[in-house]
């Protein structure tokens, strides 16, 4: 298995490798890492130092996708963590003291997990489909983030609160040391408890899960609910970066980023199995994309379209259709068949090749839902 | 028993009207959508003097021509169970194409089919992904819109104003109504769009099939149905749908910016819901869709009567109705829809 | 009826592989106009996957099919609609948001002026309605009906259609007798018209009822061709399981152990459990260290009474008891909580995990128990993991490779094993033995009779009668989803005839 997912890793690393390679032709002193003022500063820092909120949400989302669900509200938790942050420091008369800075912390993470936690009450109890249930925080809570800020975009002078993104211990930026100590701290709380197992089993099939005596609702409650403090911590990292607020364009599209980062880090949309260290993979290559795009001096916005080919790409890739179609005329020295419009369907499952229907007597299995 | 020649005679009322819910279930999520419209509209026009003006009403129009177009062609992918993330960007890019087209000097009445055939274009694009791929619809639109909002920002970062004449022109038309009242092109363009909409999805076979494919779509192909064209076609008409709505948005704004239309894939996802449409597919009518819209710009415009600038409550309402459509639409479905 | 006619549909010599399997192996099938014809067979035998080759939604590896005298080649449900060819399936396969006038026009809607007319559309589907004697507002949409009238709706689009033969796969399996009535009046009707009939079912009292002959498969090769009149239902289920003792009785002698301890206390007990649509009420005890066996046709209603029990569905009526006390055995969960075990009929959708490793997939319940804040420690997990891998010979012994690379035959090991290892005192299994090999069968059965030896209780479900008398102690037969009876088996003395005529005749007065 270790061997299975070293295998796995290994297109995401080559991917960032290539990427890197990619910078240092193109810029020479890339790899260059320098101590400023107590900092390390540098292109490779500036990746993990920006890559931060996005690998926060991508790890939330990690736990989410592998349940077969998504959240799609996370940029608008980011922005309302952020407003809320702001606003408790700047309703606090701007207070420099860190324990304003600590409150305005602790408030923002505590509505971004209520946030989540309303999500997995809607997408597991309610059991609305998950794009649906999120798309509903999604369109309220930029909305609600300005609300919270009153339209404008609040900026705060509190230096302790923007130590969170500038500050640095022993030369490593803080965000990179939040960055690291999320990993660990979520790699031990799913593998080294049950956890991951059993978010595995539910993601890869959810009435195995529930035969075997898995509770899948806490788990999903859970999912959602640790996604959306991922969501909340970016959120306040982001806003500490720029000193403010914005309700309007803070993580704007990191949803995307962050689903990205997921899939090109080996976890399927389909759910099952996730992989932790993929995930990280992903996201520092979204980020490195992302930067890479801003060193060749073409418009950063244009980092778009790259990333649009990526989407593409990564999910043509796990296609099985297109995998056949590409692999067909090397296996077998022939054209790929046409696919034909209106796709049959497949055969093993449904025939009574293989046995499926409980029996006769229990009535049809309800529709798929898309 | 007083009465007892009426007593029957309303019970059986009773019955009917009873009857005739029971058989018109369908209709109940858009009468509700309708019902708030009313309700909303009324509450202005009872607090601020000066609401109920025709004009009024039909600025709601006006100034959301677009986002009416942008909902009619989401109608057609969230009937047929999809979804589209990508209309907010490909508006900002048939209005940043227009724009841009334009400045270079190409006639007006090339660059207009321009930017509306790139739009289908992206929209085909997706349902082939979808369609051929399996890719999940919002995934694959997901891509499309970075890649839109990408190409605008490619096409320039800066904003492009419009000067050409005929935009001018088309922007200044009024068509004017009784009552000394006018609606733009623009409105009359989306409710020629709508119109043009409900027929197809009424009365021809692709727009049955919609309804089909939403409604369960292994059903539709045993029953013989083109799936494949259906799925591959929502995305392309709601495509052409986000170009045209850029159109308008260009005679509304008269300018191309890549920061057009950020969210607008939202609200227009929000009023086809609010509008009674079920986001899992096979229920809801365009109908529904131009009321959502002008439920949105409804609250809008409270908003503006209000004198506060605080645009965002609209995103929250949205939200709120958005959830309530969802449960009632949940409450209503027959089981075999949930 | 004229069996010389010139057949409406003639199939034979039908071949048709997939991945690993040969689905059939030289089927075929003759229908004659006006005929009402069953096609018989277990799960397996290749029932539905001729149907789909008729249909043309799989295309034959070899065979052949005419139709009306000439050979076709049918390229998909649409091509097999315009050779007259309508099929209605056991899920209702129409859109459940469209008006029932769309359901049965849907693809041929009749136009006017300005496109599809509703009206017309309506006109006509209420016409066909009528023509079958169905009171149906066809403006309403379909899903605000009862499954039994959906099925006849989609037997109206077949009527539309004209259809020359009408295929009816499982139609009456979630239908009460009252609706399987009139579907049978609509079925006659369109047989007195000429139509040539397939209809596929589990129930044989229907077939007996409505058809005149009879097609019977096993696994996946044509048994042969039967009037219904001339052939008995205990010759026809015989016909249908076949010789099954066969190979596997050279292999191992009575695997049985001797009886259950007498004496013993009952550990479960049921009483009048129930659920409509699945089972009818029935009562059941089972002993500490018994085997007892559920035998029946695929359909009777196995399955869904054992689901019962371990709160995999929730039952509308009954009570159950262990040890005496009453449980609300209302989620797996629960059950599993009384140290009661449920192998699922169908490993693969409610088993296992296919992309997990075979040591997750043994450990899953076991985890799943003790809850994710205690993760099994490394050693023991391993330590477990390799005792089960041996005692269960899973091959390969990898505990770390995908159970999805397994053999049919290992994967259900695996499954057992996962159950196992929670040490039950109620192991309930449902068709252990399907679609595994021969050897390992006998190995499966010889863990089952090893459990009870050491005092689990065990409820077996198999289709496989020869297996159910080698292993139980008592066989619980059920028949059209209910209870028919309870057979003593402790001295091992019921033979295969008794059980048959139990399955065909037990509960009918």
């Amino acid at each position: 298995m270790r061997s299975a997912q070293t295998r796995r890793l290994a297109w995401p690393l080559l991917v960032l490798a290539g990427l890197l390679v990619a910078n240092l032709a193109a810029t020479p002193g890339f790899f260059e890492i320098s101590v400023k003022g107590g900092r390390l500063y540098g292109s490779l820092v500036d990746i993990l130092h920006f890559g931060t909120p996005l690998l926060l949400i991508s790890l939330g989302m990690t736990l989410v996708i592998a349940l077969r669900g998504i959240d799609l509200s996370v940029g608008a938790v980011v922005a309302v963590a952020g407003a809320l942050a702001c606003e408790t420091i700047a309703a606090a008369g701007g207070g420099q003291g860190s324990a304003v800075t600590a409150a305005a912390v602790a408030v923002a993470l505590g509505a971004s997990a209520l946030l989540g936690l309303w999500n997995g009450f809607l997408v597991s109890v309610l059991r609305i489909q998950p794009i649906v249930a999120t798309l509903i925080l999604m369109v309220a809570g930029r909305g609600l983030a300005q609300l919270i800020t009153g339209g404008q975009i609040t900026t705060v002078r509190s230096e302790p609160y923007r130590e969170i993104a500038a500050g640095s211990l022993a030369a490593v930026p803080f965000t990179v040391i939040v960055a690291a100590t999320t990993v660990l701290l979520m790699w031990l709380l799913v593998r080294r408890t049950a956890l991951g197992l059993l978010i595995e089993a539910v993601g890869g099939n959810a009435e195995a899960g529930r035969l075997a005596g898995i509770r899948a609702t806490g788990l999903s409650v859970a999912a959602y609910t640790f996604c959306g403090l991922c969501a909340g911590l970016a959120g306040v990292i982001i806003s500490a970066n720029t000193g403010s607020a914005d309700g309007n364009n803070a993580g704007l599209w990191i949803e995307l980023d962050a689903i990205l980062a997921v899939v090109i880090g080996g976890t399927l949309l389909t759910g099952g199995r996730f992989s932790i260290a993929g995930t990280v993979l992903g996201a520092l290559i979204v980020q490195t994309l992302s930067t890479t795009v801003y060193t060749m001096g073409v418009p950063p916005e244009s980092a778009l379209v790259f990333k649009a080919i990526v989407v593409f790409l990564v999910c043509l890739l796990q296609s099985p259709r297109f995998r056949a179609q590409v692999a067909s005329p090397f296996r077998r020295g022939r054209r790929p068949v046409r696919a034909r419009t209106g796709p049959g369907p497949a055969p093993t499952e449904e025939d009574d090749v293989t046995p499926t229907a409980t029996s006769a007597g229990t009535p049809g299995a309800p529709e798929v839902q898309r | 028993m007083t009465t007892p020649s009426t007593l029957p005679d309303l019970s059986r009322a009773v019955y009917r009207t009873r009857e005739v819910l029971e058989g018109r279930r369908r209709f109940i999520p858009v009468a509700m959508a309708a019902t708030v419209l009313v309700l909303l509209f009324a509450a202005g026009s009872v607090r601020y003097t000066g609401f109920l003006e025709p004009q009024v009403a039909l600025n709601l129009l006006v100034n959301n021509s677009f986002l009416v177009v942008l909902a009619v062609g989401v109608t057609f992918v969230i009937l047929a169970g999809g979804i589209d993330l990508s209309t907010g960007s490909v508006l900002a890019l048939s209005a940043m194409l227009c724009a841009w087209l334009l400045r270079e000097g190409w006639p007006p009445l090339l660059v207009i089919p321009a930017a509306l055939l790139a739009g289908a274009a992206i929209g085909l694009a997706q349902g082939c992904i979808i369609h051929f791929y399996g890719v999940q619809p919002f995934i694959a639109t997901l891509g499309g819109m970075f890649f839109a909002r990408g190409l605008c920002y490619l096409i320039s970062t800066e904003s492009i104003p419009i000067t050409d004449p005929l935009f001018g022109t088309l922007a200044q038309t009024r068509v004017p109504l009784p009552g000394g009242n006018s609606l733009s092109v623009g409105a009359v363009v989306a409710l020629v769009a709508a119109g043009a909409a409900a027929y197809v999805l009424h009365r021809s076979r692709f727009g049955r099939s919609v309804y089909a494919v939403g409604g369960s779509e292994s059903s539709a192909m045993l029953m013989g149905l083109a799936v494949g064209r259906v799925k591959v076609g929502v995305y392309t008409i709601s495509g052409f749908c986000a170009a045209l709505g850029g159109v308008l948005y260009t005679l509304y704004i008269a300018s191309g910016n890549s920061l057009h239309g950020l969210g607008m894939e939202l609200d227009a996802i929000a009023a086809v819901v609010i509008g009674g449409t079920l986001l899992t597919g096979g229920f809801g009518y365009v109908l529904g869709s131009v009321i959502g819209v002008l439920t949105l710009g409804t609250i809008q415009t409270i908003l503006v009567f209000e004198g506060t600038l605080s645009s965002w409550w609209t995103r929250i309402v949205a939200g709120a109705l958005l959830f309530a459509f969802i449960l009632l639409q949940r409450a209503l479905a027959p089981p075999a829809a949930k | 009826m004229d069996t010389t006619a010139e057949p409406a549909v003639q199939m034979s010599g039908i071949v048709k592989d997939f991945p690993g399997v040969r689905a059939l192996d030289g089927a075929g099938l003759r229908l004659v106009p006006g005929e009402v014809h069953a096609l018989l067979g277990e799960n397996g035998a290749g029932k539905s996957t001729l149907i789909k080759v008729l249909t043309g939604v799989h295309r034959p590896d070899a065979g052949r099919v005419r139709i009306g005298g000439r050979p076709v080649a049918v390229a998909g449900p649409l091509d097999a609609e315009r050779h007259g060819i309508a099929t209605v399936y056991q899920e209702v396969n129409l859109c459940p948001n469209l008006s029932v006038a769309e359901n049965v026009l849907l693809g041929r809607e009749p136009r006017g002026r300005f496109g599809i007319s509703a009206r017309r559309m309506n006109r006509r589907a209420a016409e066909l309605a009528a023509g079958v004697e169905l009171d149906l507002d066809v403006t309403r949409a379909l899903g605000e009906y009862p499954i039994a009238v959906q099925q006849l709706v989609s037997i109206l689009r077949a009527v539309d259609l004209d259809a020359r033969v009408l295929v009816l796969d499982e139609p009456t399996s979630s239908l009460d007798r009252g609706e399987v009535r009139i579907l049978f009046d609509l079925v006659e009707r369109l047989r007195s018209r000429g139509v040539a009939i397939l209809f596929v079912t589990h129930f044989l009292d229907q077939v007996y009822e409505l058809c005149g002959r009879m097609t019977v498969l096993r696994n996946g090769r044509l048994v042969g061709e039967f009037a219904t009149a001339e052939l008995g239902q205990r010759e026809l289920i015989g016909h249908m399981l076949g010789e099954q003792a066969g190979e596997l009785d050279r292999l191992e002698e009575h695997a049985r152990s001797g009886g259950p301890p007498a004496g013993a206390d009952t550990l479960l007990r049921a009483r009048g459990l129930g659920r409509s649509g699945g089972v009818a009420p029935y009562d059941l005890d089972v002993a500490p260290g018994e085997i007892v066996g559920l035998a029946g046709l695929l359909g009777s209603g196995r399955t869904e009474a054992v689901r019962l029990l371990f709160g995999a569905d929730r039952p509308d009526t009954g009570e159950v008891e262990v040890d005496g006390r009453p449980v609300p055995l209302r989620t797996p969960r629960a059950a599993i909580a009384e140290g009661l075990a449920y192998c699922s009929e169908d490993r693969k959708a409610e088993g296992l995990v296919a992309e997990l490793s075979v040591a997750d997939n043994l450990l899953l319940a076991l985890q799943a128990a003790r809850g994710w804040m205690r993760p099994l420690p490394a050693r023991k997990r391993s330590e477990l993991v390799e005792r089960y891998i041996a005692a269960l010979r899973i091959r390969p012994a990898a505990p770390d490779v995908p159970v999805a690379s397994l053999s049919g035959g290992n994967q259900q090991k695996v499954l057992l094993g996962r159950w196992l290892i929670m040490r039950p005192r109620l192991l309930i299994l449902d068709e252990p033995t399907r679609g595994i090999d021969v050897g390992a069968k006998a190995e499966v059965q010889r863990l089952v009779a090893a459990q009870a030896q050491e005092g689990t209780a065990v409820l077996f479900v198999s289709s496989e009668l020869e297996e159910v008398l080698r292993l139980s102690h008592r066989v619980v037969v059920l028949r059209d989803r209910r209870v028919v009876s309870a057979l003593d088996n402790d001295d091992g003395g019921l033979d295969v005839d008794r059980v048959l005529a139990e399955i065909a005749q037990g509960g009918a007065q």
